[in-house]
């Protein structure tokens, strides 16, 4: 079956066209040889005949009309399987790169997956405490969700992500299986190095499987990274049983390498040059998180994404927002108050949040707290917009109540360390706290009995 | 007969063919060994172009493609209901029973349960001449609805014989009928009809009558008719598809067709689970007895989210055909729109604006207007309404989609970012949203609700309308310096913005309210503003009038008074007279 296509008839950025092959199909990944001892691989994209327009993983350097060999391999893009992952470090086509040796198992897997059937979901209602209160009291993290971090260059992103992956995994000494797969595309070294260290330092080293394409690595690959490891994280939650958190950074790269590669097809583009087919890419990724009804694991995804300029409206963020399930969103300003996490609470929101919550999850006043404390801060922000305009002495003493508000809500309640890790009742208690400076009748968005159980009166002053 | 083609050229989910095959203009076609479903697209001398609705990885060139002589169409019989599809109607629960967990390819399944028997009385008896759409059998279909068999509407003949009453399957014959060119042709329960055409009515009727939905902001302010169109535009997390879950909920549709197109899986689910376990105020059944699920979810292939809408919109006709009322949510109409741009991109096409291609408009327009009150061909009337989200790029709605959308539909629900950041839930902004419908509906108001509603409804979008002016000024210089009128009017304004519009759905008594409380709402609302109007002409200041409490009190009526003790409202308009003479006897 190994017929060796010998030359190539066309070379084009990471892209090249073989003819007169035989019996390929769409989606087949090819192997080349160059000079005889170099060993690439590729994909194939287009197919016209006999005519295969093949995306080259490795870049295509030192590659010439003559001097590389193609074969096809038979199979689509796929790779090993097995627990023995754990632990291990995989460069972004999923081939070791930790010196360990290859993995042994007869499992493998196409790395394209596929939909998961909607009426073999389970709805994700458990939720994941991280220990940090804007997370886990206003955008809480849901077992099976997918929540991006919208972030900008040089906002502590990384540590955010580093942080909930130490709480949630250690956090109430939960005896199931827990583990991360760290997927990097683009991302620089020693972003690689924070998250490696942060993992042997929080102890959680060997549970976690890193695929890493870096900065200087091809573009091409980093197409195929997520999906490598994606694979992973469904074999280990609903084979082995494990909840994963899938770690995937940076989501503008892999979003920047589909349009360099679209862009030298020739294709026709859509918005700032992004083809047409970004939204379906990008939703083939984020809806591979979820709970299968059967299997006892879950694939719970952060991805982490950079917006360009911090413009939420870009396509990427913004065609992310409509697939996923909520976002946490970083704000420049506050990190510039340096309060950490500088999570920017408005835009930030949680979808499962509202089924994963309340009386038999959290605290029957989780709903109800949150919603005010969204309905206040955002107060605080017309109130802040007012006091630039009029002078903060001359507003009433409502609004001047409300900047008190702003102040001690960011600095408490958001902000907080880098190694704090507060419990539910400590959040939802520290809500109550702040809502205290508010007069009593500016609580619109509790339960009148609510406020009387959480709030009692205090003797009049 | 059956014609082939061979695969030359594949692109993603778009194959092209050598050569002239004869396939016709968007017939159904199946692809390759694993026969996956396609429709032909464009046809030239030389080359036919195929959309696939499946992953098209795997294929290679030299397969054949074959013909199945019929376009892509829907099985219409018993058995839609509490079910759930895909983009072309195969059913999900059978995929995962053959499947598994993941949707695999190539998988062929009966669209329908052919097996099932069903109860069916036959309506009609030998020598009844039928036409196209007449009624011959009813079948209870599920616990709230009686399916309607009915003659395909391109048929006409005499009934020369039938069946007794009994228990049939979708297949079955039922009857004979003697077209006029005296040909016999078997009639069963099941019929198909391609989803790209219209189903055919006798006459479209005017909308007079509203979708009552138990959403404040839709119901009073901006209301939808019966067989009516609306949009609902908004950025991500600004609550189009909670607002789509309310409306299918509790509409008081008698069909729900939920067109999950290019969205979550967990959504999905979502519905599929709270459906089932949620009771239909009006039934007592469950709501998954009137529902019908499309779900075809963002990782799915595009080309099936293209006619993933067709689909739903085409069993939608089917019940209007029997006299229903339908009401359509389609959950996202921007993804159908980028599934076109998708697909348009994939065949070159020349772009229009934003890469969308330039029959965006068109096919937009045609998608609405199959939405109305009908006057079928059996005589019965039914109605088809289309309430469609829109999700716009950056959440700016000078996007053609939002534009071309707003072109078509009568009703107009814009969200807004601020709203939904500050939990303003329905974030449906006042300001922005309209409907066309308002004027159609008022004579149904007067009759059925209240001659002043209508009134009230006004007035209190006027009192709004006047704070958005007043904030113009507040912004600049602080709300201390205005008059007490103005204060007031924003005091009244706030308790129409927490107390009236904002709806909590997860709130057993506000999640659904019911006209009459939605009228009795604003005639205590009103009541208070025109008290306390009384008291600021005679020189009361608003912070006397804040003493009481008596604004908080109003605003937590949604809270306070349960659904089905109403006459409690006449009380708050009794509390506001007392604190009318206190007020007055403290400063006398």
């Amino acid at each position: 079956m190994s017929i060796e296509y010998l030359g190539l008839s066309n070379i084009n950025g990471p892209l090249v066209v073989l003819e007169g092959v035989q019996d390929a199909f769409f989606d087949e990944i090819v192997e080349f040889t160059i000079d005889g001892t170099t060993r690439k691989l590729g994909r194939i994209i287009e197919l016209y005949e006999n005519r295969a327009v093949i995306q080259v993983f490795e870049g295509t350097e030192n590659m010439s009309l003559t001097n590389t060999h193609t074969k096809l391999t038979g199979h689509p893009m796929e790779i090993t399987l097995s627990p023995d992952m754990l632990g291990r470090t995989f460069n972004g086509i999923g081939k070791p790169m930790d010196g360990l040796g290859p993995l042994v198992s007869d499992i493998r897997r196409d790395v394209n997956g596929l939909p998961l059937n909607p009426v073999k979901r389970k709805y994700p209602r458990n939720y994941i405490r991280t220990g940090i209160s804007a997370i886990d009291g206003l955008t809480t993290l849901i077992r099976g969700q997918k929540l991006p971090i919208f972030s900008g260059n040089g906002l502590p992103h990384d540590q955010l992500a580093a942080q909930i992956v130490k709480q949630a995994s250690l956090g109430d000494g939960s005896d199931e299986p827990f583990a991360i797969v760290f997927g990097a595309m683009g991302v620089k070294h020693d972003v690689a190095d924070f998250f490696r260290k942060t993992f042997e330092e929080s102890g959680v080293a060997d549970h976690v499987c890193m695929f890493l394409n870096l900065a200087n690595d091809p573009v091409v690959e980093r197409l195929i990274t997520p999906k490598v490891a994606l694979t992973a994280a469904e074999y280990l939650a609903f084979e082995c049983n494990m909840h994963i958190l899938v770690i995937l950074t940076d989501m503008t790269s892999f979003a920047e390498a589909m349009r360099e590669v679209s862009s030298s097809k020739g294709e026709i583009p859509s918005r700032k040059g992004y083809p047409g087919y970004l939204y379906s890419e990008l939703a083939t990724l984020y809806e591979r998180a979820g709970i299968v009804d059967g299997a006892d694991g879950s694939v719970t995804q952060l991805p982490i994404l950079t917006m360009p300029n911090d413009d939420i409206t870009h396509p990427i963020p913004d065609l992310t927002g409509y697939i996923t399930e909520g976002q946490v969103v970083l704000d420049r300003n506050l990190h510039g108050q340096s309060i950490y996490p500088p999570i920017s609470v408005l835009p930030s929101l949680s979808r499962l949040m509202k089924d994963g919550i309340g009386e038999g999850y959290t605290r029957i006043d989780h709903q109800d707290l949150a919603n005010q404390l969204f309905s206040a801060y955002a107060k605080v922000g017309e109130a802040r917009n007012l006091a630039s305009v009029i002078g903060e002495d001359e507003l009433s003493p409502i609004d001047k109540k409300y900047l008190e508000f702003g102040v001690e809500f960011e600095e408490r309640y958001i902000g907080q360390g880098l190694n704090e890790n507060r419990t539910m009742t400590e959040t939802l208690d520290l809500g109550w706290e702040l809502l205290r400076i508010l007069p009593r009748e500016e609580l619109d968005r509790i339960d009148t009995k609510l406020i009387e159980r959480f709030l009692p009166n205090e003797p009049e002053e | 007969m059956s014609r082939t083609g061979t695969i030359y050229g594949i692109n993603g989910p778009v194959i092209y063919l050598k050569g002239n095959t004869g396939f016709k203009m968007s017939e159904m076609v199946y692809v390759g060994k694993e026969r996956l479903v396609g429709e032909v697209i464009s046809l030239d001398k030389d080359r036919t172009t195929i959309q696939v609705y499946e992953e098209t990885s795997g294929l290679r060139p030299g397969e054949i493609v074959e013909a199945t002589g019929e376009a892509v169409s829907v099985t219409l019989a018993p058995g839609i209901l509490n079910n759930i599809f895909d983009g072309i109607e195969r059913p999900l629960e059978r995929i995962a029973d053959t499947g598994g967990a993941f949707i695999t390819r190539g998988i062929s399944v009966d669209f329908l349960d052919l097996q099932k028997l069903w109860d069916t009385h036959l309506t009609v008896s030998v020598g009844d001449i039928l036409h196209g759409g007449d009624i011959i059998a009813e079948v209870q279909e599920t616990r709230a609805i009686v399916h309607k068999c009915m003659v395909p509407p391109n048929l006409s003949g005499e009934v020369i014989s039938i069946v007794e009453d009994g228990r049939y399957t979708i297949k079955d014959s039922l009857l004979t009928l003697k077209l006029e060119d005296g040909t016999l042709k078997e009639l069963c329960m099941m019929q198909r009809w391609p989803i790209r055409d219209p189903r055919p009515v006798h006459n479209r009727i005017p909308a007079s009558e509203p979708l009552i939905t138990g959403q404040r902001i839709l119901d009073t302010m901006f209301p939808i008719a019966k067989g009516g169109t609306a949009a609902i535009p908004g950025g991500f997390g600004t609550g189009k598809t909670m607002t789509q879950h309310q409306i299918a909920k509790w509409a008081n549709a008698d069909i729900i067709i939920y067109i999950g197109c290019g969205e979550r899986g967990n959504e999905m689910t979502q519905v599929l689970e709270e459906f089932s376990e949620l009771v239909d105020p009006r039934s007592g059944n469950p709501l998954m007895d009137r529902t019908t699920l499309i779900a075809n979810t963002s990782n799915m292939p595009v080309a099936a989210r293209e006619a993933s809408i067709y689909t739903g919109l085409t069993l939608a006709e089917y019940y209007r055909d029997m006299g229903y009322d339908v009401a359509i949510m389609a959950d996202s109409t921007s993804r159908w729109a980028e599934a076109l741009r998708e697909l348009s991109g994939r065949l070159e096409e020349m772009p229009a604006e934003e890469g969308f291609p330039a029959y965006l408009a068109s096919r937009l327009s045609a998608f609405y207007e199959r939405a109305g009150m009908m006057h079928n061909l059996n005589g019965t009337d039914g109605s088809v309404s289309i309430i469609g989200a829109v999700s716009p790029q950056g959440g700016d709605f000078s996007e053609p989609v939002t534009q071309n959308t707003k072109r078509f539909v009568r009703c107009f629900w814009g969200l807004d970012k601020s709203l939904a950041y500050s939990r303003h839930f329905p974030a449906i902004h006042w300001l922005t949203s309209y409907s066309e419908y308002l004027m159609d509906l008022s004579a149904w108001y007067n009759e059925n609700v209240s001659p002043k509603f209508v009134d009230y409804r006004n007035r209190l979008m006027a009192l709004l309308n006047q704070e958005s002016s007043l904030m113009e000024i507040v912004k600049l210089i602080g709300s201390d310096v205005l008059p007490d009128d103005q204060k007031l009017v924003l005091e009244i304004a706030r308790v129409i913005r927490l107390g009236f519009l904002q709806q909590n759905a997860f709130h057993k008594d506000d999640t659904c309210v019911s006209m009459e409380k939605q009228y009795k709402m604003m005639d205590v609302i009103l009541h208070l503003y025109t008290k306390c109007r009384e008291l600021v002409a005679k020189g009361m200041p608003m912070s006397v009038l804040k003493q009481d409490h008596i604004f908080e009190k109003v605003i937590a009526i949604k809270y306070d008074v349960p659904n089905d003790n109403l006459q409690m409202l006449d009380l708050y308009k009794q509390d506001i007279d007392d604190f009318y003479q206190a007020v007055i006897e403290r400063n006398a």
